[in-house]
């Protein structure tokens, strides 16, 4: 597939606050870099993360989007990661169903010491989304900047 | 109609250097609602936070916007400033414009542009944010001190000193650490046992010391003030409560060959052991690997023998839940095993040790009885060569990036040891650099230099090769003089990198606290908040948060101590008011939401309703505990009629800041 470089995905990643958001933090004190598409939303717990909202962001224009959370096991309310993984794994057939790449969806666990996971996380989501181009199946066209 | 203040940090360069902090505000200020937009080089200093405090009082503000550093360094800081000028403070939002944006990127253009995506997304959000209250949660009067080392016991003692019931949870059969190993302690050379052993004693007797040795965490749930913590007691087949520590057992056990980990591996001990005469607790335990009865049936001599009836072989692990208040990580540090090193030859030469093996040949109560024999055929060395930094500030993937901080220090005390009591003894120390800042530290070494005589090469260690008439042939390159050396050496000391101790990562997953690359604790803040974790009531103490030498550890045991109990003295701490709450109007009472509540959080109550056409009907609906929801926020996505949501992070919040990042 032909890769356009000038292409800058939209990349919206939903980070829980106890974990994946500290591990984000990390990777900043650590000045590791990754790319400026990637635009983080706090949210309490990855489970808080309504599938609705990812379609959303795609409806709006978004080329990617990533939810992070604690590691299985590790979650801050003992069991919130393990409801984002099945609705992730419904939300998967689903956009299967409609014809949409499946890896523009990730769900990655990054922990509070990961700084350097997630950055090499972020990166290579990046250059995954780089690759599949620009989101255009589930963009709303009356969402489309003019 | 909102009106919003932007306030835009500079944070002196770390933001404005990346990040054009004035275009960022001019952006913002044309977004809808915002009336103020202003920049300023440090917005959490006073006069910055002065300054958001007059735009809330002069603009009668209805939502502040800060954009500058993570919200878990500052957002309380702006919380409070909002508060105390009379906004609620749940109408603040940050915009993370430093570790999540000017820190990671370098391209200014991209850097400033998301700056103003994330700055827009906060506006977006504050227009919907409202204004909430804060309960109070009540604080356990309990602290939990992981790690029996001379930290771990540090802060214990000065807990209980406050008054606090404090526990210390310890992997090891007795509690004392690194420092019970020790021989003597630079710079003053006391006796480390003669200081460690009356506070191992004193935790021990303290009422209100509970010590649970070989022992670990299993599991942590809760929240700063409120943690339950399950403490897995492993089975060491000696009932604690009955075995007096008379050590019958241990001199009649007839498994004799087990290497004892106390001292380095250098003699053995037995299956059933205390693993030195100071321990605390005097508890026997049998190691299950090398005991006789409990591999195959066959032995049961230690049971007989044992007047008590301590022995029981059929103990498992057992599991206690407890709840603690704040929680002190105190888990210590290790030295590396150089046996990666090739060239230094540890793996195949037993008279080339590690400075915590010489430790232990030194010691009074080591191998040897204190005298200073070789390893391989107990004779006395006459030439010892250390080696420095073996491990430590190296650049490949074998070695440590860090120094280890001590061992500059520690190799000073060993050859001035040795050269004391051998005089006849040469001694030469290969170093890099010699770093010795501290009180009386560079005293110590050039006593070492001067009044004793130690050799100091500046220089590295090229090969260590023992030969066949039991000599060691050190070859090495002097830097100064630029010359090849060679020792025809008796003994060689490696002075190794030290790690974190393995347990520390899967603690700090448990814990969610935040480690660096090298497995250190990471800090809440390197100069202003060193002793305690990102995560409330997670407190450092010791060198699992990077090296120390004792007096440091001590301070930081302190100081840990003094952060625990400022957090159990308040009978109560404000709790998180961002929980979730249910739309009675929309629940159809499908309990969707209570199934999936990992707090049992949720009830349902039957409530009478006023129909369209005047009638009433009762309906089954949710109602959500504000004081025992955490505010995970699983229900609200499990809600299939929309009724419940989550307070600080609603669906029309968080769908603003998705339709503002995509815009």
């Amino acid at each position: 597939m032909q890769v356009n470089n000038d292409f800058q995905p939209v990349i919206v990643a939903f980070c829980c606050n106890w974990c994946s958001y500290a591990g984000a933090d990390l990777s900043g004190t650590n000045r590791l870099n990754y790319p400026a598409n990637v635009k983080i939303i706090r949210v309490p717990c990855s489970c808080r993360v309504n599938p609705m909202f990812i379609l959303r962001a795609f409806q709006k224009g978004a080329d990617g989007v990533i939810i992070c959370g604690c590691h299985p096991g590790d979650c801050h309310y003992t069991s919130g990661n393990y409801y984002t993984r099945r609705r992730i794994t419904l939300l998967y057939s689903m956009l299967d169903f409609l014809g949409i790449e499946r890896n523009r969806t990730r769900l990655e666990w990054v922990s509070a010491a990961e700084g350097a996971k997630f950055a090499a996380v972020m990166n290579s989501f990046v250059d995954e989304v780089k690759k599949l181009g620009p989101n255009r199946r589930l963009e709303d066209l009356r969402c489309r900047k003019q | 109609m909102q009106r919003i203040g932007v306030f835009v940090c500079h944070c002196g360069t770390n933001i404005a250097a990346t990040v054009d902090v004035k275009a960022v505000a001019e952006a913002l200020s044309h977004e809808p609602g915002v009336v103020i937009s202003q920049d300023y080089q440090y917005m959490c200093s006073e006069s910055g936070q002065d300054l958001v405090k007059n735009a809330i009082k002069e603009h009668k503000l209805t939502g502040v916007v800060v954009c500058s550093c993570s919200p878990r360094m500052h957002e309380n800081t702006f919380r409070k400033a909002a508060a105390s000028v009379g906004l609620n403070p749940y109408l603040v939002e940050i915009a993370n414009i430093r570790e999540q944006c000017s820190w990671i990127h370098k391209d200014i253009a991209s850097a400033t542009d998301k700056a103003v995506i994330l700055g827009k997304a906060a506006v977006a959000k504050v227009h919907l944010n409202a204004p909430l209250t804060a309960g109070e949660s009540p604080v356990v009067k309990r602290a939990l001190v992981i790690g029996g080392g001379i930290a771990g016991i540090q802060t214990a003692l000065d807990i209980a000193e406050a008054g606090f019931d404090v526990d210390i949870v310890e992997k090891e059969p007795t509690i004392g650490g690194k420092m019970a190993q020790i021989d003597k302690t630079f710079p003053t050379l006391d006796c480390a046992a003669c200081i460690l052993t009356p506070k191992m004693v004193e935790a021990a007797q303290n009422e209100h010391i509970t010590i649970h040795s070989f022992s670990e965490v299993s599991d942590v749930k809760g929240f700063v003030g409120n943690f339950t913590v399950t403490i897995k007691k492993k089975a060491r087949y000696v009932d604690e409560t009955k075995c007096t520590g008379c050590g019958l057992c241990t001199e009649k056990c007839p498994m004799k060959k087990v290497p004892n980990e106390f001292n380095m591996g250098l003699d053995n001990r037995t299956a059933v052991y205390i693993p030195f005469a100071q321990a605390v607790p005097k508890v026997a335990t049998i190691d299950p690997n090398y005991c006789m009865m409990l591999k195959n049936g066959k032995c049961g001599i230690c049971s007989k023998v044992c007047s008590v009836g301590a022995i029981d072989y059929k103990q498992t692990d057992r599991f206690i839940e407890q709840k603690y208040g704040a929680i002190v990580v105190a888990t210590g540090f290790n030295p590396i095993k150089p046996d990666k090193y090739n060239e230094f030859a540890y793996s195949i030469c037993p008279d080339v040790v590690t400075s915590l093996e010489l430790e232990r040949l030194m010691n009074a109560a080591g191998p040897n009885g204190g005298t200073l024999l070789r390893p391989s055929d107990k004779t006395h060395p006459h030439t010892i060569v250390f080696v420095q930094c073996v491990g430590s500030r190296c650049d490949d993937e074998k070695g440590k990036p860090y120094c280890s901080k001590i061992c500059c220090m520690y190799t000073a005390k060993h050859a001035m040891l040795i050269r004391e009591k051998y005089p006849d003894t040469e001694v030469y120390v290969f170093y890099i650099d010699v770093r010795t800042p501290g009180k009386n530290f560079d005293e110590f070494y050039r006593r070492a230099v001067e009044q004793y005589g130690v050799h100091y090469i500046k220089g590295m260690v090229g090969k260590v090769m023992p030969r066949s008439d039991g000599k060691i042939d050190v070859q090495a390159s002097d830097l100064l003089s630029n010359e090849q050396l060679h020792i025809n050496a008796d003994m060689v000391v490696l002075a190794t990198a030290i790690e974190p101790d393995k347990t520390a990562r899967p603690l700090a997953t448990m814990l969610t606290t935040q480690m660096d690359t090298n497995d250190f604790f990471t800090e809440a803040h390197p100069k202003l908040r060193p002793v305690e974790s990102a995560t409330a009531g997670i407190i450092l103490s010791g060198a699992c948060q990077g090296p120390k030498d004792i007096p440091e550890t001590v301070a930081q045991a302190s100081a840990a101590a003094a952060k625990a109990i400022g957090l159990l003295v308040k009978n109560s701490i404000t709790c998180n008011p961002c929980v979730a709450h249910s739309d009675e109007l929309m629940c159809n009472g499908c309990s969707s939401c209570e199934k999936v509540c990992p707090y049992g959080a949720i009830t349902y109550q039957d409530k009478e309703f006023r129909m369209p056409d005047r009638t009433t009907a009762v309906r089954r609906v949710a109602s959500v505990n504000p004081a025992v929801c955490q505010g995970c926020g699983a229900c609200t996505v499990a809600c299939p009629s929309g009724a419940m949501d989550l307070n600080g992070f609603s669906n029309s919040q968080i769908m603003a800041e998705v339709d503002a990042i995509c815009k």
